[in-house]
C-alpha cells in the first residue's frame, strides 16, 4: 500500500510554532455535520488555527457529551461517512495539516493500514483514537507511522505517572491531555486538574502539549496555554454550527481565541 | 457471517474454555480493554480486586451465603413434563425466574456489589435494558447499605414501566436516555460516560459478559453457579448425567455463558438463542463497541445498527466477546428466533407448565420447540434450558400484542 502524502508534516509544524513562541490552537469540526461543512474548516484556517480536529462520526460516540453527540447523530443522519469525508477533505486545501479524531471501531474495520493510508491519501497528518489506550495499539502504530499520520495518544488525569512516561515515550505530532474526568462538553471552568496534568506531561515529554475537553472562550484557552502549549476547542464551535451560525461566524469565535492567546503571549 | 463450523466437540481441546482470559483480557481475538485513558485506571483497579476476592475464601463465603439464603439458590431444575412429552424429547428447564428478583441478573449483581463494598465504593452505577439488572442492582444497594444510579432508555422506560416503579420503590435513581435508539446500548455508553466523573467514589456494576476487561470475564465468573449447579442436577435427572443439548438465550450473553461454563468441558452441545432483530453473530461483523472487540451488527460504513426485538434485555446489536469467541472455534452454535415464535413460545410454556417466561427466557424455549419440531433434535434428545427470568415484567408487552 503506497500512499501520497501531501502537505506539510504535523509534529514538525506544531513543534516549530510553540518553540517560536506560539500558542497553539486546535479547533474541532465533525465531519459532514453540514452540506458546507469544508467551508467552517477554511474559516479555522484563516483565523489562526494550527492544526484543525477533523471528527468522523461514529454511531456510539463515548467519550463525547451532549453536543458532540448531537452532531455526530446529525451527520450520520445526512450519511455522512469515513469514505465521503475523506473525498471531501481531498478536495479542499486548507494549508495547515489536518487531524483526525475518531473511534476505533471505524479504524479496524477497514484494517489500521488500510485506514492510515485513505487518511494519508486525503492529506491528513495526525490520528487522535479517545477509545483507544496505548495498551491496545496494536499494529495502528506501525500503520500510521508507515502512512506519515501521526499518531496522537491521549492523556487522562487519573493516568499514572508510568502512564504518561509511556504516552509521552510512544505519541507522535503532540499529546493530548484531557482536562477533566468527563465526556467533551462545555465547562464554566477550567478543571483544576488541567494544570496537574499539563504540568506533569511536559515533564516526562518535549512534544507539544494541547489541552482539550471544557474550553469554550477565549479566557479558557488563555488558561489552559499558561499550563500547556495549547487548546483544543469542540463543543463550543459545535454548538455554534448546529445552531446555524455561517463559517465566518465560526471562524470569528476562532478569531477571537486566536487573537486572546497572542495578546496574553506574545 | 452465518457458517457455523462442524460441531464435533468431543475432539475438541475444551480443558482451557471458560477459563481466566488473562491480563489482556483476551478470548482468542476478543476482548481487550478499548476504554478512554480516563478509565483505564479503574479498570485496572476492578480487576485486581477481584482477583483478589475471587482468590479469597472469605469473599467466597459471603457470596455463596447471600446466594443461598438471600437470592434462593440453588435454583430449581424443573422437568417441562407436558411439553417433553409433546416434542417427544426430555426437556429440563433451570429456574433462574425463581431467584430473588425474577431472574439470573441477582447473581452477578451480588457479587459484584460485595466487590464494590470490599474496593471501598459508596454507589453503584448501571444501565438496564428489561429493567431485571437495574432492579437487581437497586436491591443489592439497598442490601448492602449503597447507593445506586441506573441508566435505561426512554423507550425501555416506557415498556418495562413496572421494572422503572420497582427499582425506585427500592431507593434507585433511575435516569432516563434520550439518545440514539434509547435502548441499552445507549444506556451502556450513557453510564460509562457518567463513570468517567465519579470513578472514586462509584462502581460501574455492568449487567452482562460485556465491556472492558474484566467484566466480561467477572461476569461470566459471578453467573457460573447457573452452569455449575446445572451439571450437578443432570447427573442426578438425566441416566447420561450431561445432556445432549445446553441452550440459552443470549442478549449480552451472561445467563449463556454461566450456563455454558458448566459444561463447556463435556460434549454437550452449547446453543445460544439470540433476537432475529438483534443477531450480533447471526448477522453481524466485527466490532469495537463499549469496551472490548467482539461481533456486533452494523451498515455498511460501519455504524452500528438499532436493535429491534421484543424482548428489551435482548435488544442489543452486540454480543459478549467470549461468544465470539466460541462461535469462532465451534465450540457454541448461535441461532435466532423471531419475535412471532417468542410469543407463540411464551404461552405455550405457559399453558403447558404453569411457568410464564420473560420474553428474553421464551427466545431459547422457541428455539427448542422449532428445532423439536422441525426435527433437529433427535427423537429422546436430552434439553437442558436456562429459563434466565420470569415473564411479569413482559405482562403490559404481552397486552398490547393482544389487542
Ligand atoms: C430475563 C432476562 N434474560 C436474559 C437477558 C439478557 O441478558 P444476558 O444475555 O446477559 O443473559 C435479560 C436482560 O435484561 C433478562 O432480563
Amino acid at each position: 500500500m503506497t500512499a501520497t502524502i501531501s502537505g506539510t508534516a504535523l509534529g514538525p509544524h506544531l513543534r516549530r510554532r510553540r518553540d517560536a513562541g506560539r500558542k497553539l490552537l486546535a479547533p474541532y469540526l465533525t465531519g459532514g455535520v453540514r452540506a458546507d461543512w469544508t467551508d467552517y474548516l477554511l474559516a479555522y484556517a484563516e483565523a489562526g488555527a494550527d492544526t484543525i480536529e477533523v471528527g468522523l462520526p461514529f454511531s456510539e460516540p463515548v467519550v463525547d457529551g451532549p453536543t458532540v453527540q448531537e452532531a455526530s447523530h446529525l451527520a450520520l443522519r445526512r450519511g455522512a461517512n469515513v469514505r465521503d469525508i475523506l473525498a471531501d477533505l481531498r478536495r479542499v486545501r486548507v494549508g495547515i495539516p489536518l487531524t483526525v479524531m475518531t473511534y476505533y471501531h471505524l479504524v479496524q474495520r477497514e484494517g489500521a493500514e488500510v485506514f492510515c493510508a485513505n487518511l494519508a491519501g486525503a492529506g491528513v497528518r495526525g490520528l487522535i483514537v479517545p477509545d483507544l489506550p496505548v495498551d491496545e495499539l496494536g499494529t495502528l502504530e506501525r500503520a500510521a507511522t508507515a502512512a506519515g499520520v501521526d499518531l496522537v495518544l491521549v492523556a487522562a488525569p487519573s493516568s499514572t505517572p508510568a502512564r504518561l512516561r509511556e504516552i509521552g515515550t510512544r505519541s507522535r505530532g503532540f499529546v493530548y491531555a484531557v482536562s477533566v474526568m468527563a465526556p467533551t462538553g462545555v465547562r464554566d471552568e477550567l478543571a483544576d486538574t488541567a494544570g496537574v496534568l499539563a504540568g506533569q506531561l511536559k515533564q516526562a515529554t518535549d512534544l507539544p502539549v494541547l489541552l482539550g475537553f471544557g474550553i469554550a472562550t477565549p479566557a479558557h484557552a488563555v488558561a489552559g496555554a499558561h499550563v500547556a502549549d495549547g487548546v483544543a476547542v469542540g463543543s463550543a464551535l459545535m454548538r455554534a454550527v448546529l445552531d446555524g451560525e455561517s463559517p465566518a461566524q465560526v471562524g470569528a469565535r476562532v478569531a477571537a481565541m486566536r487573537d486572546a492567546l497572542d495578546r496574553a503571549y506574545p | 457471517m452465518g457458517t457455523v463450523a462442524a460441531q464435533s466437540p468431543a475432539l475438541l481441546p475444551a480443558a482451557g474454555l471458560m477459563r481466566d482470559p488473562g491480563g489482556t483480557g483476551r478470548f482468542g481475538e476478543f476482548g481487550g480493554r478499548f476504554v478512554p485513558e480516563s478509565l483505564i485506571p479503574a479498570c485496572a483497579e476492578v480487576e485486581e480486586a477481584f482477583r483478589q476476592a475471587w482468590s479469597d475464601a472469605g469473599f467466597r463465603q459471603d457470596l455463596d451465603r447471600l446466594l443461598a439464603v438471600y437470592a434462593g439458590r440453588p435454583t430449581a431444575l424443573t422437568p417441562a413434563w407436558s411439553l417433553s412429552a409433546e416434542l417427544g424429547i426430555t426437556l429440563l428447564l433451570k429456574r433462574e425466574d425463581l431467584a430473588h428478583t425474577g431472574s439470573h441478573k441477582i447473581n452477578n449483581v451480588l457479587g459484584q456489589a460485595l466487590l464494590a463494598r470490599r474496593m471501598g465504593r459508596t454507589r453503584l452505577i448501571a444501565e438496564t435494558g428489561a429493567g431485571q439488572h437495574g432492579v437487581a442492582t437497586a436491591t443489592a444497594a439497598a442490601l448492602l447499605g449503597l447507593g445506586a444510579t441506573v441508566f435505561m432508555g426512554e423507550k425501555d422506560m416506557a415498556r418495562q414501566e413496572l421494572n422503572v416503579h420497582r427499582m425506585r420503590v427500592l431507593g434507585a435513581e433511575v435516569v432516563p436516555v434520550t439518545s440514539g435508539s434509547r435502548t441499552l446500548k445507549d444506556a451502556t455508553s450513557e453510564a460509562m460516560r457518567h463513570w468517567v466523573t465519579c470513578v472514586d467514589e462509584a462502581y460501574y456494576c455492568l449487567g452482562s459478559v460485556m465491556g472492558p476487561h474484566p467484566y466480561p470475564w467477572m461476569v461470566r465468573e459471578f453467573q457460573r453457579v447457573i452452569g455449575t449447579e446445572a451439571r450437578a442436577q443432570c447427573a442426578t435427572e438425566l441416566p447420561a448425567a450431561i445432556p445432549d443439548y445446553v441452550v440459552a438465550c443470549v442478549g449480552g450473553g451472561s445467563n449463556a455463558a454461566g450456563t455454558f461454563a458448566g459444561f463447556a468441558d463435556t460434549t454437550a452441545q452449547l446453543i445460544g438463542v439470540e433476537a432475529a432483530g438483534g443477531a450480533a453473530i447471526a448477522d453481524g461483523r466485527v466490532a469495537v463497541m463499549h469496551g472490548h472487540r467482539s461481533y456486533a451488527v452494523q451498515d455498511e460504513h460501519g455504524q452500528i445498527l438499532e436493535a429491534e426485538s421484543i424482548a428489551a434485555g435482548l435488544d442489543y446489536p452486540g454480543v459478549g466477546p467470549e461468544h465470539a469467541h466460541l462461535h469462532d472455534i465451534g465450540r457454541a452454535r448461535y441461532v435466532t428466533v423471531t419475535d412471532d415464535e417468542v410469543l407463540a413460545a411464551v404461552r405455550r410454556l405457559a399453558r403447558a407448565e404453569g411457568i410464564l417466561p420473560a420474553l428474553e427466557s421464551a427466545h431459547a424455549v422457541a428455539w427448542v420447540i422449532r428445532a423439536a419440531e422441525g426435527g433437529e433434535l433427535p427423537p429422546r434428545a436430552t434439553v437442558l434450558l436456562t429459563l434466565s427470568g420470569r415473564g411479569d415484567k413482559d405482562t403490559a408487552t404481552l397486552l398490547e400484542v393482544a389487542r
